[in-house]
């Protein structure tokens, strides 16, 4: 479903990612940890068409996503770190806006944002403004918009940060019970390592750019001689600590909490 | 064509569901309005220049307009921080087509802000000449919302916080408004502000308004519809542009 080859992005003299391949098979739920500054988040946006690779070649489902850049994207469903809703809008137009935006039949669309919304227990509260809303609740809201479009393939962006365990638990069951029954590719990050041991079959482990190791929870752990996947991932990227440089955008992002709670 | 429409929706629905932001814009008009044409009126007509409130009115509401309507653009940075502009960007519709629908719903909702103080302006005791004036008003009204709108979201695409915002407001917005005509008369001006308020593109649009209002135009209608419609396009066009190279 997804096919990565010698997979290079540079920004000036920083190589974000290094030379990196991996697959990911149709239906599966594939994991891609790292630690901070690993390089997840370049790899993830050259896989959903926001950023060009500066060398190799992706392919997504059949497409190369630099060339058929609006067909890939009717392909994949996406749910970022930090959430991309309209907070003056109500679930449901949220969800009907994603359907405008994504062409999604209009003889569909009602019966299909009906389902998702009550598939992900927000049907009772469709009519509410989202700032009303929880952080799961909106990260509930967020992973059913993304299937609004029937996407092959969503990718999630550590789509459980920052949320309390019930809340994640039950959000794992959500995406377990998406891949089963529709067969949806998973693609997701996480720096919970119990968590990526327990959903996904495959994982990768990137750092410094590249990849260290792949295969599935079980391999990773035999070949490092660990009792988790945890260990195995300190094992595997060492346990110093990773500092980011605060950019821009971390700032912003702190701004914006600051302000969310007013507006 | 359905994206630009659904998020000329969304700019709506928010404006109308923002009741404290349609409150709070109008008090800066409405001080305008009150303590500057009643304060100002007598001296002005001691001038020989007849009514201020009939003169100041036109500049009160492109004024509103100009400032509605750069906060629009601006909130491209808001959209930026909570997110939603990803959600719109990420999708399978061209660049220039979500430019067009924000610029749309931002420029509709600073016409009618800028109908809401020209009925203000009526209460106050502004009167324009007949009903014929109301379309050629209208497009200039319009014209201003565009431009300016155009102008935020340009403006906005390449700044990345707030930081900059109080930067636009004092060094930018504040001059286009005080330099352009919109609070004195344009004529036997000193030869330095004469300069300023002619390149200032605010100048025209609060002539046009005043040309099609109380038939007072110091530039004349015709070459405030040319320049209008032209820094418009340049507006758009470098707008555009600039939100064409926005990376998430």
């Amino acid at each position: 479903m997804i096919r990565v080859q010698n997979l290079v992005k540079t920004f000036g003299n920083i190589q974000a990612v290094r030379d990196i391949s991996f697959e990911v098979n149709a239906g599966e739920i594939f994991a891609f940890l790292g630690p901070n500054g690993a390089g997840k988040t370049t790899t993830i946006k050259m896989l959903t068409t926001l950023l060009k690779p500066t060398a190799g070649t992706v392919e997504l489902d059949g497409l190369d996503p630099t060339v058929a850049q609006g067909e890939a994207r009717k392909r994949f469903g996406i749910v970022f770190q930090d959430p991309s809703l309209d907070d003056q809008l109500t679930a449901y137009e949220n969800m009907e806006l994603h359907a405008a935006l994504y062409k999604v039949p209009r003889q569909v669309r009602k019966e299909r944002i009906e389902r998702l919304l009550r598939l992900f227990e927000l049907w009772d509260r469709r009519d509410d403004e989202v700032k009303k809303f929880s952080g799961g609740m909106k990260r509930r809201l967020e992973i059913a918009r993304s299937l609004l479009h029937t996407p092959k393939i969503i990718f999630l962006d550590e789509p459980t940060l920052g949320l309390d365990p019930q809340t994640r638990n039950q959000m794992w069951t959500h995406v377990r019970k998406l891949n089963q029954e529709n067969g949806v590719t998973v693609f997701l990050t996480t720096h919970y390592m119990d968590e990526a041991e327990r959903v996904a079959q495959r994982v990768a482990i990137i750092d410094h750019g590249r990849i260290v190791a792949q295969g599935t929870p079980a391999q990773l752990k035999a070949q490092t001689n660990a009792d988790s996947l945890e260990q195995a991932f300190l094992v595997l990227t060492g346990s110093s600590i990773r500092d980011e440089d605060a950019t821009s955008l971390d700032q912003m992002r702190s701004i914006a909490r600051m302000f969310s709670g007013r507006r | 064509m359905n994206a630009i429409y659904v998020l000329w929706v969304r700019q709506l629905k928010r404006y109308v569901r923002s009741r404290a932001r349609i409150v709070a814009s109008l008090g800066q008009p409405m001080l305008f309005l009150l303590a500057l044409g009643f304060g100002f009126g007598p001296i002005f007509r001691r001038a020989g220049q007849g009514s201020y409130i009939q003169f100041l009115a036109p500049g009160v509401i492109a004024m509103t307009i100009l400032f509605a309507a750069i906060f629009s653009g601006i909130e491209l940075i808001w959209d930026r921080q909570f997110g939603f502009l990803k959600e719109t960007l990420i999708a399978p519709v061209p660049r220039i087509a979500i430019m067009l629908g924000r610029t749309l719903g931002g420029a509709t909702v600073a016409f009618v802000q800028g109908l809401i103080v020209l009925v203000i302006c009526l209460i106050a005791g502004f009167r324009f000449h007949g009903i014929a004036a109301v379309p050629a008003a209208f497009a200039f009204m319009i014209l201003i919302a565009f431009m300016f709108t155009a102008l935020g979201t340009g403006i906005a695409s390449v700044m990345s916080d707030f930081q900059g915002f109080q930067l636009v407001m004092n060094f930018l917005v504040m001059p286009i408004f005080f330099l352009s005509g919109a609070l004195f008369p344009l004529s036997n001006l000193p030869k330095i502000l004469d300069v300023l308020a002619s390149i200032d593109p605010l100048s025209y649009g609060v002539d046009g308004m005043r040309g099609s209002l109380i038939g007072l135009a110091h530039f004349g209608m015709t070459v405030d519809i040319a320049v209008l419609l032209i820094v418009t396009a340049i507006f758009l066009s470098a707008g555009t542009y600039l939100f064409s190279r926005i990376q998430l």
